[in-house]
């Protein structure tokens, strides 16, 4: 008798796993859903926990995605229309003729969540934080904004930047979602307050953090968009374990993980809510790339590069790699189909880009014979022990193996791997990208030589590409800037193959249906405020 | 008595001492520290930046330096401050501390309700069918990690109920109904487990006891077997089992680090954890500690007991 309980609770829990998987309507809310409903709190899963609360000094979503409600910026990514800039703060902008002038109008009304209205002296003092930030504060995206050389506040409502150059990417990078606008009194007082307290003027207000657990925000009556937020509140639930995070989307504990989830994730839901689910994608901005060390021989000769980037199967590797993991497109340095990224009629010119994979190991063979490469040379990739990258490391070995080559694979923890990675302990290794735009500008700065760049890794220093991505940053013609990306992208990752962009990411969001008013955009960095986002029941 | 009770508070002391020079060591030579992990890739700053940082933390100080002004800290019962968060590591101990004891003790009453009555039951039916299932039932538990039931668990209620615990923890003060729902499930992953070692121990010290001359006297002066097996029988098997279940709870408190992550629990098993691969000196140092100072006192409090169990140890 007792055996037959245990048969039939096993075999129907296998049998419910194995379910046929319902169709998806991505992207399609219900009928019901049409007219934003006020109320409600949006409970969401975020995959990491924030180092400290300050924007303008972590890298990590994990402060982003809990605590951007809380805060406005000055501009802000169209959710709808991405990589269109809107305002957010400002009501209005202008940009000089030349390009040296942007002068911005602020909202007026525009409160605190602690009652005190903000002013163009908030503003510049951020932006000071930022960009010329005291001795002892951490500034992640300074570089960013190395073309700024002043900025001031000619009235309450008026904030202007002073260019030293023109910067093409200026205007996007005052959307960037990382710029939260801290209250000035405040930080100047104590630069580091913001990295333990709240303080904003976004459509929430702070209620609570309790480390590990969750960030709980309520609806901010005074906010600065009439008749928004839609949401009583939310709680940001952090979630690290992938498993528990799955469990709890499936049973409606939490509603939607902003970030990602994986292709069997997106499966498992799928196949278990069906319809109730709604399943959205997009080309992301974040990429794997192989850094190979340019100090060490033979990555020194780039005949060398040029041969390990040929055996590279990226089109199989693509359609296979995304079948479990995020990585799916391939492309350059620019994200596959973003404004500045090649066409495959192009891309597919480039080394190791070409379709036929049979003639690029042939060259690949041909090179590493011409640099004096032995048949079974050997080498390590190091790699660290997160998924996509053991997945992508594997695939990678393999690559090489077909051109005769012995690559030992090392997974390492992510310190090791880190300080590896920064210190040049390596002959190749894995590395990733990941930025909250798509301009040049920031793709390309990791490919600058080390004194312009304190994330080239590859430890080369090659003046033609400084002075293409110079000129590019001050081109204000986007066609004329596209062709200097593309010269630049030519010479870093086909002539001179100093590192190898692997493969782009894809974002897989599942959020329940009745989550609305939120699109998916190819970064997870922005389009986080929750101001549009409502729940339909 | 006095003597034995002084001696093992004395040993506390060099015990302690020795977990913190091996804590403060060992963390040292992992590679890579918090700055590095914080800033080392995606921030677009340079070495000199990163340099001052380590500076704010106190890491360009030689270790003998490091180690005296934590250890001077500890004495005075301060923890000092989280590298990661710049909170206070009591602070951050403080607002897990109530949910890891609560699954603590939760898991160990339902490991005693099980294993003593089984372990009791299986030594007493011995070789029948009812020990039998009892050593199945206890060797099952310890063939299966508790996260791994825990997963099974969370299945089971998803797939027949289209639920899964609460995600976030309420305090049993608040809301004890919301409490139950979501602590039960990890108690009794854990505790069945834990129950498994206590049975199989119960089982045996049980077994050993009842061959003992002195039960066969009780047995011929005529007690009936239930005062046997109770009176001289269990309270003489209780010594090991006391023990298991005294470094059992023990291990509970911040060893549970899957299971937490399975249930989503904000414990103090996963602030280990994230400690650690964080390269959060201080945390990790604190809570090393604390798992160490409860290890002690839960120690010390056996050899009370014993006392009590057992009247000879007194006498000694």
């Amino acid at each position: 008798m007792l055996k037959r309980v245990v048969f039939l609770v096993l075999a129907a829990l296998f049998l419910a796993s194995c379910a046929p998987a319902a169709p998806s309507t991505p992207g399609q809310p219900s009928p019901a859903a049409q007219q934003p409903r006020y109320g409600g709190e949006l409970v969401f899963a975020v995959d990491a926990e924030p180092p400290s609360l300050d924007a303008h000094r972590e890298t990590t979503f994990a402060v982003i995605i809990p605590l951007a409600p809380f805060y406005s910026t000055l501009l802000k990514f169209d959710q709808y229309n991405y990589p269109k800039v809107v305002g957010d703060l400002a009501e209005s902008w202008t940009v000089s003729s030349d390009g040296l002038v942007y002068e911005f109008k602020l909202r007026d009304g525009v409160k605190f969540h602690d009652g005190t209205p903000l002013t163009s002296r908030d503003v510049v003092a951020t932006y000071n934080k930022i960009i010329f930030p005291p001795q002892g504060v951490i500034s992640a995206r300074k570089a960013l904004y190395s073309a700024v050389e002043s900025i001031e506040a000619p009235d309450s409502r008026t904030v202007r930047f002073r260019l030293k150059h023109p910067s093409a990417s200026m205007l996007a990078n005052f959307a960037s979602g990382w710029n939260w606008i801290y209250k000035a009194d405040i930080i100047e007082k104590d630069p580091r307050w913001y990295e333990k307290n709240v303080l904003g003027t976004g459509a929430f207000k702070f209620v609570e953090y309790v480390p590990g657990s969750h960030v709980v925000g309520k609806k901010n009556e005074d906010y600065f968009i009439k008749g928004r937020p839609y949401l009583d509140g939310f709680r940001a639930v952090f979630m690290t374990d992938r498993s528990a995070m799955v469990a709890a989307l499936r049973s409606g504990q939490i509603l939607i993980n902003f970030r990602s989830v994986t292709p069997q994730e997106r499966d498992d839901l799928v196949r278990a809510l069906g319809n109730q689910v709604v399943v959205e994608e997009s080309p992301w901005v974040c990429s794997q790339i192989v850094v190979l060390n340019n100090e060490k021989k033979p990555f020194d000769n780039p005949k060398v590069r040029q041969a390990l980037t040929l055996a590279i199967d990226r089109w199989n590797g693509g359609q296979y790699l995304s079948q479990f993991t995020f990585l799916k497109y391939v492309g350059a340095l620019m994200r596959p189909g973003s404004p500045f990224a090649m066409p495959e009629s192009e891309l597919e010119k480039i080394p190791g880009f070409w379709r036929d994979i049979n003639k690029s190991r042939e060259e690949a063979k041909r090179l590493l014979r011409e640099a004096g490469v032995p048949e079974g040379f050997s080498f390590t990739l190091k790699n660290r022990n997160i998924e996509p990258y053991p997945s992508l490391g594997v695939f990678i070995i393999d690559q090489w193996r077909q051109v005769g080559l012995q690559v030992e694979h090392q997974l390492l923890e992510t310190g090791p791997w880190t300080q590896d990675l920064r210190t040049g302990n390596f002959e190749a290794m894995l590395y990733f990208n990941c930025d909250f735009m798509d301009d040049p500008d920031l793709q390309l700065l990791g490919f600058l030589s080390p004194e312009r760049s304190p994330v080239n890794y590859a430890r080369y220093r090659d003046p033609v590409l400084d002075s293409l991505y110079d000129q590019q940053s001050r081109e204000l013609d986007p066609e004329k800037r596209k062709q200097l990306v593309w010269q630049f992208e030519r010479r870093a990752v086909g002539e001179m193959a100093y590192q190898l962009p692997a493969l782009w990411w894809n974002r897989i969001v599942v959020r329940w249906a009745k989550v609305q008013g939120w699109r998916i955009t190819p970064s997870h960095y922005i389009n986080q405020d929750l101001v549009d986002v409502w729940l339909a029941q | 008595m006095y003597r034995y009770f002084v001696s093992r508070l004395l040993m506390i002391i060099p015990t302690l001492f020795g977990v913190a020079v091996l804590t403060f060591v060992l963390l040292r030579l992992i590679p890579g520290d918090i700055v590095m992990l914080r800033y080392g890739t995606g921030a677009l700053v340079s070495e000199d930046v990163l340099q001052a940082e380590r500076a704010r933390y106190g890491l360009d100080k030689p270790i003998y330096e490091q180690f005296i002004s934590w250890l001077w800290g500890l004495v005075r019962g301060d923890l000092g401050v989280s590298m990661w968060t710049g909170k206070p590591v009591a602070y951050e101990v403080a607002i897990r501390l109530e949910l890891t004891l609560q699954l603590a003790i939760m898991a160990t009453l339902i490991a005693v309700a099980l294993a003593i009555p089984l372990g009791t039951l299986a030594a007493v039916k011995q070789n029948t069918w009812v020990d039998y299932a009892v050593r199945v039932f206890s060797i099952a538990g310890l063939a299966m990690p508790s996260f791994w039931l825990g997963i099974l668990m969370i299945l089971f209620l998803l797939i027949f109920f289209r639920w899964s615990p609460p995600v976030v923890f309420t305090p049993l003060w608040q809301n004890p109904l919301a409490n139950l729902t979501q602590l039960i499930w990890p108690a009794l992953a854990v505790g069945y487990r834990y129950s498994a070692v206590s049975t199989r121990m119960m089982r045996s010290a049980l077994l050993e006891v009842l061959r003992e001359d002195y039960i066969r006297t009780a047995r011929a002066k005529g007690l009936v077997e239930y005062l046997v097996i109770i009176r001289h029988g269990i309270r003489n098997a209780l010594l090991p089992v006391v023990t298991v279940i005294g470094l059992e709870f023990a291990f509970l408190i911040g060893g549970l680090v899957v299971t937490e992550q399975v249930f989503n629990l904000n414990g103090l098993g996963k602030l280990i954890v994230d400690a650690i691969s964080r390269r959060d000196y201080t945390m990790t140092q604190a809570l090393i500690m604390l798992s160490a100072g409860v290890f002690v006192i839960v120690n010390f409090l056996l050899d009370i007991c014993y006392m009590w169990l057992d009247p000879r140890i007194r006498y000694q």
